[in-house]
């Protein structure tokens, strides 16, 4: 009853080889990988904000956010916390192992709106390493962009993730750069406390000129976009990327439904503005 | 079933990779009873035939291996048709240390005969997702190797199609039988309904008389008099919105049992895993299998660390009702339920489209 004519599956996973991977901290792990189809890999292109499903044959397939910027082509990297059976034989792969992929999915950060605005980046947690994909495009791009604050909070010291590297972004004039952590140790010289304890350093800026993007663990959200509503940043500014339980990533299995929204396909960001209309949001 | 001649979509896929031969219909025939069982036999050229048949005393869809095995006009099967096109289980990859390599061998030229309206409406809204783009290849070739043959049916118990607007079919099927007693009215809804007809063409008659109209009429008229069940299906959207904090939610979710029965029983519920099986003898090589799925279970939205984003029943439960009645709307123009009753059987503690309107209306669970 159709004519016959065969269509791409997109649930064919690529072959990518793990190109360099090694510990952030414990159980956390960076995974530079590359699809092993050359012209695949250097054409291979995302929006920060946008995910790979990820699988080992025989174990499974799961979710994962880029933290690479599409600025900086021919490498995708990954952030990956070990919290159940991929991740752990993920973390048993080494060096030239090959993992597969399928991707990107989602609709990314809504960069068009952030263009020429003051960017405000807040993440708590592991919700920096998607978070970490806008921030390099932002500083990539950084003519493009005004006045960039990068805040983000971990739990100890010793649990920051990219802690040299956001060390370094430090020294940087282009960027205003507020770290915290829950519990000090030696040698701490920063905030300490949740995350919204560095809304304090902001300096005045023009709500309306500002776009804030979110992520971090559920609970973080309430608090954080309290701080960002009372600096008045117009509710459809404040973009946020949200976790749910995926098994295709293409908006068809049903696990990340939202109201009639799907996070894989109409998400994982959305604006505050959104979640107004739908209330599993956050 | 069609009331009056219409032009039938012709583009079911949104893809353009797609292209149903459904067309408009052409013409309604008539067709004399005695002629239908031969008819239903000659249909095997076109695929392998499809019917509600009774197996282990339970009815569904089955290949019958005589024709007086078929069960039509009324009764459903357990678990709707699509079970046919979004099976309960299939092998979506074969994988092995080189890759994955897609198993399509699940599918096969079928024909499946009997298709209730509120049936070929669940086709319809299944496609919404699964033949969206990025298109499910899997159910895409079922969806193309499948003849749809409708066949009217008169409510039973628990059916409440009539309330949904699911009891009449425009499109969506290649060939419609309306059973009118003394003979059949026969609507043809594609090119290979067409051709289906052309084998046997000396069975068809394409003189529909004034009388016979009039007993197509009367015959709806009937029918629509034998609904038991019914609902005030478009006020449920904005219902579902102002209830969303109701505590009926609570009331009904103290005696959910999370079996997700409404779930498998429900025609448009399109929710799967996909799990990874090795095989038996290998550390390296298997298969990637789909599997229906249920938001009813608890670990539906649950995510690796732990956090289950519906831990509670009441959020699943209010979930499923506001797929069913509300925000399948939103999407797609229409809510997810078609009124075929299924979920007021299988469900053992009285949870289903019906009580949940009525508590809907009157702020209070119903009692069991």
């Amino acid at each position: 009853m159709i004519a016959t004519e065969s269509v791409e599956n997109p649930f064919q996973p690529e072959p990518a080889r793990i190109v360099r991977q090694y510990d952030l901290i414990k159980d956390h792990r960076f995974f530079q990988i590359r699809h092993l189809d050359m012209s695949r890999a250097m054409s291979f292109t995302y929006n920060p904000g946008q995910f790979l499903m990820l699988s080992i044959p025989g174990v499974g397939e799961a979710p994962f956010s880029i933290s690479s910027t599409p600025s900086r082509p021919g490498i995708i990297e990954l952030g990956i916390r070990r919290t159940g059976r991929l991740t752990d034989a993920l973390f048993r792969k080494r060096d030239n192992d090959i993992v597969f992929i399928r991707g990107p999915y989602g609709n990314g950060f809504k960069i068009d709106q952030m263009r020429g605005k003051d960017i405000l980046i807040v993440a708590g947690g592991l919700g920096v390493i998607p978070l970490r994909s806008i921030l390099y495009y932002v500083l990539d791009n950084r003519d493009q962009f005004g006045r960039l604050y990068f805040m983000y909070g971990a739990r100890s010291p010793e649990e920051m993730l990219f802690k040299t590297e956001f060390f370094q972004l430090r020294e940087r004039e282009d960027i205003e750069c507020l770290y915290t952590v829950d519990r000090a140790s030696e040698g701490w010289t920063g905030e300490v406390g949740v995350v919204t304890k560095l809304f304090k350093y902001l300096p005045d800026i023009d709500p309306e000129g500002v776009n804030a993007v979110v992520c971090g663990p559920p609970v973080m959200y309430k608090f954080v976009i309290k701080e960002l509503l009372k600096l008045k940043i117009p509710k459809n500014q404040i973009q946020m990327t949200l976790e749910r339980r995926m098994k295709c990533g293409v908006g068809k299995c049903g696990h990340c439904v939202l109201d009639h929204l799907y996070t894989c396909i109409d998400g994982p960001v959305f604006t505050y503005w959104d979640t107004l209309h739908f209330r599993e949001l956050i | 079933m069609p009331h009056q001649l219409r032009l039938i979509r012709n583009d079911v896929a949104p893809a353009p990779t797609f292209q149903t031969g459904w067309v408009p219909t052409v013409r309604i025939l008539k067709m004399e009873p005695k002629y239908f069982q031969a008819f239903i036999e000659s249909l095997d050229k076109f695929g392998r035939v499809y019917a509600p048949v009774r197996r282990n005393g339970v009815l569904t869809w089955d290949t019958p291996e005589r024709f007086e095995e078929i069960v039509l006009g009324g009764e459903h099967t357990m678990i709707p048709v699509k079970k046919l096109f979004h099976p309960m289980r299939f092998d979506m990859f074969r994988f092995d240390d080189s890759g994955f390599t897609p198993d399509y061998s699940s599918s096969e030229k079928r024909v499946i005969v009997g298709v209730p309206p509120c049936e070929i409406h669940s086709l319809l809204r299944l496609d919404e997702v699964f033949m969206e783009r990025p298109v499910d290849p899997y159910y895409a070739q079922q969806r193309r190797d499948s003849a749809i043959i409708g066949y009217s049916c008169l409510p039973g118990e628990n059916c409440f199609c009539r309330s949904t607007g699911t009891d009449i079919v425009e499109e969506g099927f290649d060939l419609f039988f309306v059973n009118l007693g003394e003979f059949y009215l026969v609507w043809v809804g594609s090119s290979l309904g067409h051709d289906m007809v052309l084998v046997h063409e000396d069975f068809f008659d394409d003189s529909v008389s004034h009388d016979d109209i009039k007993k197509y009429i009367a015959w709806r008229k009937k029918r629509d008099g034998m609904f038991k069940k019914s609902f005030d299906f478009r006020s449920m959207p904005d219902l579902m919105e102002l209830s969303y904090e109701s505590p009926i939610w609570e009331g009904f979710a103290e005696r959910c049992l999370s079996c997700g029965q409404c779930t498998m029983v429900c025609p448009t519920c399109n929710c799967y895993n996909v799990v990874d099986v090795l095989d038996i003898s290998s550390a390296t090589s298997g298969r990637r299998e789909r599997h229906w799925d249920s938001c009813m279970f608890v670990d539906y939205s649950l995510v690796a660390g732990g956090h289950n984003f519906r831990g509670a029943r009441a959020e699943r439960l209010k979930l499923w009702y506001t797929h069913k009645l509300r925000a399948y709307a939103s999407e797609y123009g229409k809510p997810a339920c078609i009124g075929c009753g299924r979920c007021v059987e299988a469900c053992p503690v009285d949870i289903n489209v019906l009580t949940v309107a009525e508590a809907l209306v009157t702020m209070e669970v119903p009692a069991r």
